[in-house]
């Protein structure tokens, strides 16, 4: 029986990973040039009048932050447009009907959007190679703070398209919310440049001890410390699959 | 043991539309069974909760013995759907959509592979394995939803409206399949609107009508509840004469056509007798309307007027 589950896990994989190779134009593309343009634009082209940040060049500082975002993006709307559309057009109902249990149909779309997200995370990396020498201070702090990153918003994709009715529902969330964090969650400056009562209210944004764990897994250096990090991606982790599977339990949204 | 077992059956959707107001049901395994009814009469939503895509108010539902609330993985197992509308992933090619199908219900790949090739073969659709399912003809996807609901083979089928929108010739392959399958020993439950469907395939039979069984019987049976027929004469009128006959309702429809009402156990007999006394010849003769579809209408009304349909 267990097998059957793993059999139905990898089978919802397969399906996601072909959905997005297969609008790659949609979902490779537009990530790898968006941070081309950041890294000649705010790398080479401003970064060399910034000069030093946090004891780095401008562009290797910024680094760690881009792929970061891009990883957060694309596992958001890969999942949410995923399984959006996948409520939308019905087919949903595939899975609604064969005996796969809640916790399958959570991990094969997390897992898909994961996987757009580490493919977008390679990518970004590569291209940057074109533009610093990365160092790499801790190898296997980059690839924890990677996945739990992924994992956090390709789950937090899910609930969104699970509360959305419209596909305006499921671009609102990135553009109110999530591109202002980024933003604003020490991708292009370190937190000790803001003034100290903007420093506390930077440390409410998740975003933060996320940008800042993966900077730190390159460069050694992070504004919060790295158990910190961890700590709150476990806890936002835990809240949101808890979250998305309660959702998907209940069938909201998906069982009349 | 019933392949379904449905049991003081509710549902009320949440815009407060009562779909279900107590249904019960029985379908014997290796039967092939229709459910009939009107627009809007409950037959998707009676589907749906014994599939699992509409939750139930009230009620108990076993499917092969196991109840969907307490041993819903073995109750989903033992189904395949077809449902009313298009469900599948438009973009997918068939042979990804129906090699999923089997791996969401545990298939592993290679033997889903295998069976894609013999199901696809089945229904007419190798040929077009790799072209995506939006490229399909209607009755193509409809075929299609029928080979995908067979991936995991399942004990019991259950198609609503499988034939809706799907020409005389592919309709009457189709019937030959399930008839095929069916003999195989899978259970077919069928909702459909052509009553010329039911009578042709299905051995019992449950009729519903605003969220209420009407009629639930085997389809003999019913049809020899209607024991009389309406046949159509076109005669032969060159002596002159206006037909008369004695006995029977009877009416002339111009003078050379005549419908006469004739009960099962009379015979045509005195008919052709009265007329040729006359000397008028009869040149053909039609059964007037679908007796099936007279007696649908008959039982509806009786059952919206409140009186017993099952008396
Ligand atoms: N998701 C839903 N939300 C609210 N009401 C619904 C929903 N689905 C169906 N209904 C209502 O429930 C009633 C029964 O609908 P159902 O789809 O079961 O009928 P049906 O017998 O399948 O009709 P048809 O032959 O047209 O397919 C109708 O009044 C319909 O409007
Ligand atoms: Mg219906």
């Amino acid at each position: 029986m267990a097998n059957h589950k793993l059999v139905a896990l990898r089978t919802i994989w397969i399906k996601e990973i072909t959905r997005f190779m297969r609008i790659w134009v949609q979902t490779l593309v537009p990530p790898a040039i968006t941070m081309t343009l950041y890294f000649v634009i705010f790398g080479s082209l401003i970064g060399n009048r910034i000069g030093q940040m946090g004891g780095f060049s401008y562009m290797e500082f910024i680094v760690p932050g881009l792929i970061m975002m891009s990883v957060i993006t694309n596992a958001y709307s890969n999942v949410s447009s995923s399984f959006f559309s996948a409520k939308f057009q019905n087919n949903i109902e595939e899975m609604l009907v064969a005996p796969v249990p809640t916790w399958v149909i959570i991990g094969g779309f997390v897992g898909g959007g994961v996987a757009r997200a580490l493919l977008i995370g390679i990518i970004v990396t590569c291209v940057s190679l074109l533009f610093v020498d990365l160092q790499i201070h801790h190898f296997a702090a980059i690839v924890i703070t990677l996945i739990l990153t992924a994992t956090l918003f390709a789950a937090a994709g899910l609930v969104n398209a699970v509360f959305a009715k419209t596909f305006d529902d499921i671009s609102m969330v990135p553009t109110f919310v999530l591109t202002p964090l980024t933003y604003l969650g020490g991708v292009f400056y370190s937190l000790s440049l803001l003034p100290d009562f903007w420093q506390v209210v930077s440390k409410a944004n998740p975003i933060v001890y996320m940008v800042n764990g993966f900077r730190y897994g390159f460069l050694g250096v992070s504004d919060v410390s790295f158990s910190t990090s961890i700590g709150v991606l476990i806890a936002f982790n835990v809240i949101l699959f808890a979250i998305a599977y309660r959702l998907l339990d209940k069938g909201v949204g998906i069982r009349h | 043991m019933y392949a379904l077992e449905i049991d003081g059956l509710k549902k009320t959707y949440k815009s407060g539309v009562q779909a279900l107001k107590g249904i019960n049901l029985t379908v014997e395994q290796g039967d092939f069974f229709a459910l009939l009814g009107p627009n809007g009469a409950g037959k998707s939503t009676t589907i749906g909760v014994i599939s699992s895509l509409v939750n139930k108010s009230e009620g108990k539902v076993l499917v092969s013995g196991h109840s969907i609330d307490d041993d819903l993985i073995a109750a989903k197992s033992c189904i395949g759907l077809v449902p009313q509308e298009f469900n599948f992933n438009q973009f997918e090619t068939l042979q990804q959509i129906v090699v999923n199908q089997a791996g969401y219900y545990g298939v592993p790949r290679h033997i889903a592979k295998e069976r894609a090739e013999k199901y696809l073969k089945q229904l007419e659709l190798w040929d077009k394995r790799n072209s995506p399912a939006r490229s399909l003809s209607g009755g193509m996807k409809r075929r299609l939803m029928i080979a995908r609901a067979l991936m995991h083979e399942p004990k019991i089928l259950i198609l609503d409206e499988p034939t809706a929108g799907v020409d005389i010739e592919i309709r009457r392959s189709m019937w030959t399949f399930l008839k095929k399958i069916n003999e195989q020993g899978i259970t077919i439950i069928l909702t459909t609107h052509y009553l010329e469907e039911a009578e042709m395939l299905c051995r019992n039979i449950a009729i519903i009508d605003k969220g209420t069984i009407v009629e639930n019987t085997s389809m003999k049976a019913l049809l020899s509840k209607l024991n009389m027929e309406t046949f159509v004469l076109d005669l032969d009128v060159s002596n002159g004469r206006t037909a008369r006959l004695e006995g029977f309702e009877h009416r002339l429809l111009d003078n050379h056509t005549l419908e006469v009402d004739v009960a099962k156990e009379a015979g045509l007999n005195p008919v052709f007798n009265q007329l040729t006394e006359q000397g008028i010849q009869v040149l053909s003769m039609r059964n007037k309307t679908n007796r099936l579809e007279e007696l649908f209408v008959r039982l509806l009304e009786s059952g919206r007027d409140g009186g017993n349909a099952n008396g």
